[in-house]
């Protein structure tokens, strides 16, 4: 029996309480009275008091139902939202405190169920710092993986068999943010992420072919079930991958190794494949390009010795030929060189390096390993270059070692610098002069530098590096210094990329989560439970509040979550261009200006990305209803269906909190305890929403509410469901 | 009565060292600029082999050794690739497509002589 209807009944059984006895007694009376005239006189007497009679009745009555109300009101009424309140404490926010109010007796219980809570406060952290402490060792291991994994230059990306990624390192990301479309701000969700399917990068059929190609290799017992292949993006791109499978822990039922998943290493080489096109085009240009010359001129020459007496009109002929061809010859190879140089350097692998690092490098272990005194003199801080800087800098200090040795120098400098595909390390000492046949010699020693040998001598590093190097003086500063010579590299562009800071630095890593291994297929089953959805939380700003009379969208952000995590690397956020003039009275508001707005990709640039990213993905937004009538009014235009289910986190708190009166993102963060950062841009809001949807789960799970289908209908039928854009 | 010989190459440098030799070697001679001019010289100057150059304007020597052989009625026409295609992959093609010689430049003279003396001998 719910309160209300208790509330009534104790209203009816006030109204017979108060008139009852009255009643009653004025029955008895009458039935004693067997009198015709007395009965009349007793009616008449009770004709005349019912009025006071009546009225005191009713105001008995009004006094009492109205105290019946008040007491309703504190302690049914208010004991209930308390009631909330302590689930609030229990599923959601343990520190959250019932308000102390409400009649004495009420306050007293407030009290006490805020004490237990202060009790259960200590006892759960006690409990969780015992916990915290036992598994801190465990997630630093994890976590010391992943680590290493995010710094691994290579991209690794885990899948399990389903295709869906586990885990993905930092260069996997950028490597792939590099394939994406769009603006910047699109571009870190897209593709690649948590939970996501590695065939929207990779060909399905590729992977499936690999695999089973592992498989037969397992097996066979091969020791090395590995496999690689090149393959091509969407985007035209050359990928060299390699698969590694994951063996399930324990055997599988045959006795053999079961996998659960697989690691892919992943390599671009697009660019290495150019650069080998480039030398393969040279060679080609060298060979084919001089054989029709140089026939032409063999044919000439074998002409005019094996006819002396030739007449002269044709031995002039062949001559200007054979002056004609080597001509043409010698410029094609000038021009192959100039046009190839980089790609006939030596193939030696080298990597991209600071200029300014391998002279600190160098200057660190001169210092060490000889007390050598070094200064830097100019440097080129931003001057990248293609080196073996293991070997180089073993040649630097090879030399320096010499020049120690044998002209006893005091100090040696360095000098960074270019000049167009050239880098120069100068190594520069002042007094004694080097004869030039000193570096000569020097050149084709094994590097011997105290005690460590090395199976290099100079010149090998040197050819190595395709480089030069020279001695030089500086007659008037008498100083003097070798100069090495080496290829300037172009900066690279993951280097770029990496110094940017991560911008929500936690203490675990987002890129990796092993639990996916025993989850799969991530399309929408309205049976799922609440707690294994992918979801994503959205959020818009936009120009004003009427999507049907024109306004805009001008900001998208947007947050993956997945087992009950927030996502924070996978996120949205960009600011669109809604090609109208904003509305002064939103700028406070959303804080975004005309002038942030100008030079944005536009609504139909940005939809087609926020739509893959929201691919399989279940939507939870506060005021959903809001949201989704901007996207679906884009869909006649764009094509583009929002067409999964949608979570709106102001229905499912009014499904948790009937008796809460404001269900406002502010509040609900409040009530559940989220800090709010951000609040009013687009991603802020979404990461509130998001975070709000996760905490809701298990308060909803209290009132039976544990799938998809069941929360959808849930908010269906809450009262705010009805307000409609 | 002297045999002839068709010269096709698109490089006149080369032709004139060709035409040369083959003369001297008393050979009548023809010369075709582009892979076309050798079809219609073909037919007009009905020579008995064919020093044939790849790389070459309009039709390359590799469609013109393929159309002459694909008519029956110049079965015994011989043909001798000249080329600066080198690969073993392209030599291949060369002998593939009917070639009965092929010869990559740089040459010596008198091996190419021996080379067409032997086939027209």
């Amino acid at each position: 029996m719910n309160a209300r209807l208790r509330f009534l009944l104790a209203l009816g059984v006030l109204v017979l309480l108060i008139t009852g006895p009255f009643l009653a007694t004025a029955g008895i009376v009458l039935a004693e009275l067997h009198d015709e005239a007395e009965r009349a006189a007793f009616l008449a007497t009770i004709d005349r008091w019912l009025p006071v009679g009546g009225l005191m009745t009713i105001v008995a009555l009004f006094l009492g139902s109205h105290l019946l109300r008040l007491l309703f009101k504190q302690y049914v009424r208010g004991l209930m939202g308390m009631a909330e309140h302590l689930r609030v404490m229990l599923g959601a926010n343990r520190d959250f405190r019932v308000a102390i109010e409400g009649p004495p007796e009420v306050q007293e219980l407030a009290r006490a169920a805020n004490a237990l809570a202060e009790q259960r406060n200590t006892l759960l952290d006690d409990v969780e710092a015992r916990i915290a402490t036992a598994s801190a060792s465990v997630a630093a291991e994890k976590n010391r993986l992943a680590a290493l994994m995010s710094q691994l230059a290579l991209g690794v990306i885990v899948c399990n068999l389903d295709g869906r990624i586990l885990l993905y390192n930092q260069r996997a990301r950028l490597q792939f943010r590099a394939l994406a479309q769009g603006a910047p701000g699109l571009a870190g969700g897209a593709l690649i992420g948590l939970g996501r399917s590695i065939f929207a990068i990779l060909e399905r059929a590729q992977i499936a072919h690999v695999l089973e190609n592992i498989r037969q290799r397992l097996d066979k017992g091969s020791a090395e079930p590995v496999a690689n292949f090149i393959t091509t993006t969407r985007a035209g791109q050359l990928l060299r991958a390699q698969m590694a499978p994951v063996l399930a822990a324990g055997e599988g039922e045959t006795g053999k190794p079961s996998i659960s998943g697989y690691v892919l290493t992943i390599e671009n080489i697009t660019k290495n494949f150019e650069r080998e096109a480039q030398r393969d085009q040279a060679l080609q240009s060298l060979t084919d390009g001089s054989r029709a010359a140089l026939g032409t001129i063999r044919a000439a020459v074998e002409n005019l010795i094996s006819d002396p007496a030739m007449e002269a009109g044709y031995r002039e002929r062949f001559v200007a030929i054979i002056a004609e061809e080597a001509a043409g010859m010698s410029e094609r190879l000038q021009r192959t060189m100039n046009e190839f140089a980089d790609s006939l350097k030596t193939r030696w692998p080298l990597e991209d390096v600071l200029g300014g690092d391998i002279v600190a490098a160098a200057q660190r272990r001169i210092e060490e390993k000889l007390g050598l005194p070094t200064k830097p003199e100019t440097l080129d801080a931003g001057l990248w270059i293609r080196a073996d800087s293991f070997a180089l800098i073993q040649a630097i200090v090879f030399l320096a070692a010499r020049l120690q040795d044998h002209y006893d120098i005091r100090e040696l400098r360095f000098r960074l610098q270019a000049e167009e595909h050239m880098a120069f390390i100068d190594l520069i000492w002042s007094g004694t002069t080097v004869s030039s046949e000193t570096l000569y010699t020097w050149e084709l020693e094994a590097m011997n530098v105290t005690g460590e040998s090395s199976p290099l001598t100079l010149r090998d590093v040197i050819e190595r590096h395709g480089g030069e190097i020279w001695y030089q003086r500086e007659k008037a500063a008498h100083r003097a210094f070798f100069r090495f010579v080496l290829p300037v590299a172009t900066q690279p562009a993951a280097a770029q990329e990496s110094a940017t800071p991560v911008t929500h630095g936690e203490s675990r890593p987002e890129y990796y989560d092993f639990d996916l291994f025993t989850f799969s297929d991530s399309r929408i089953d309205l049976d799922r439970k609440l707690t294994d959805l992918v979801n994503a939380a959205v959020n818009t700003e936009t120009t004003g509040l009427e999507p049907s009379a024109g306004d805009e969208i001008i900001q998208i952000g947007a947050v993956r979550a997945l087992n009950g995590r927030l996502l924070r690397q996978e996120a949205i956020d960009q600011i669109i261009d809604p090609r109208i003039p904003l509305k002064p009275a939103g700028i406070p508001i959303h804080g975004i200006t005309e002038d942030m707005v100008r030079g944005q990709p536009t609504i139909d640039v940005v939809l087609p990305v926020f739509h893959e990213f929201c691919a399989d993905t279940v939507l939870v937004a506060h005021n959903a209803a809001f949201d989704m009538r901007f996207l679906q009014l884009k869909e006649a235009r764009t094509g583009l269906k929002f067409d999964q289910p949608v979570l709106d986190t102001l229905l499912l708190s009014a499904v948790i909190h009937p008796n809460q009166e404001s269900h406002k993102l502010e509040a609900i963060a409040a009530r559940l305890g989220i800090d709010v950062i951000g609040r009013h841009t687009a991603l802020g809001d979404a990461f509130v929403t998001g975070e709000v949807f996760l905490r809701m789960i298990p308060l909803l799970a209290e009132q039976g509410i544990h799938t998809l289908r069941e929360a959808l209908d849930a908010a269906r039928q809450t009262y705010y469901a009805r307000v409609k854009y | 009565m002297a045999k002839k010989i068709l010269i096709v190459d698109d490089e006149p440098n080369i032709v004139l060292s060709l035409e040369f030799m083959m003369k001297r070697e008393g050979y009548e001679v023809a010369v075709a600029g582009d892979g076309e001019a050798a079809l219609a010289q073909v037919a007009s100057f009905v020579p008995d082999l064919v020093l044939l150059d790849v790389m070459m304007p309009k039709k390359s020597g590799y469609e013109v050794c393929q159309l002459l052989r694909a008519d029956p009625a110049r079965a015994g026409l011989k043909i001798v690739m000249l080329t600066a295609k080198g690969r073993d992959s392209e030599v291949a093609k060369g002998m593939a497509l009917g070639a009965d010689a092929y010869v990559t430049k740089p040459f010596a003279t008198r091996d190419l002589v021996a080379q067409v003396k032997s086939l027209l001998a």
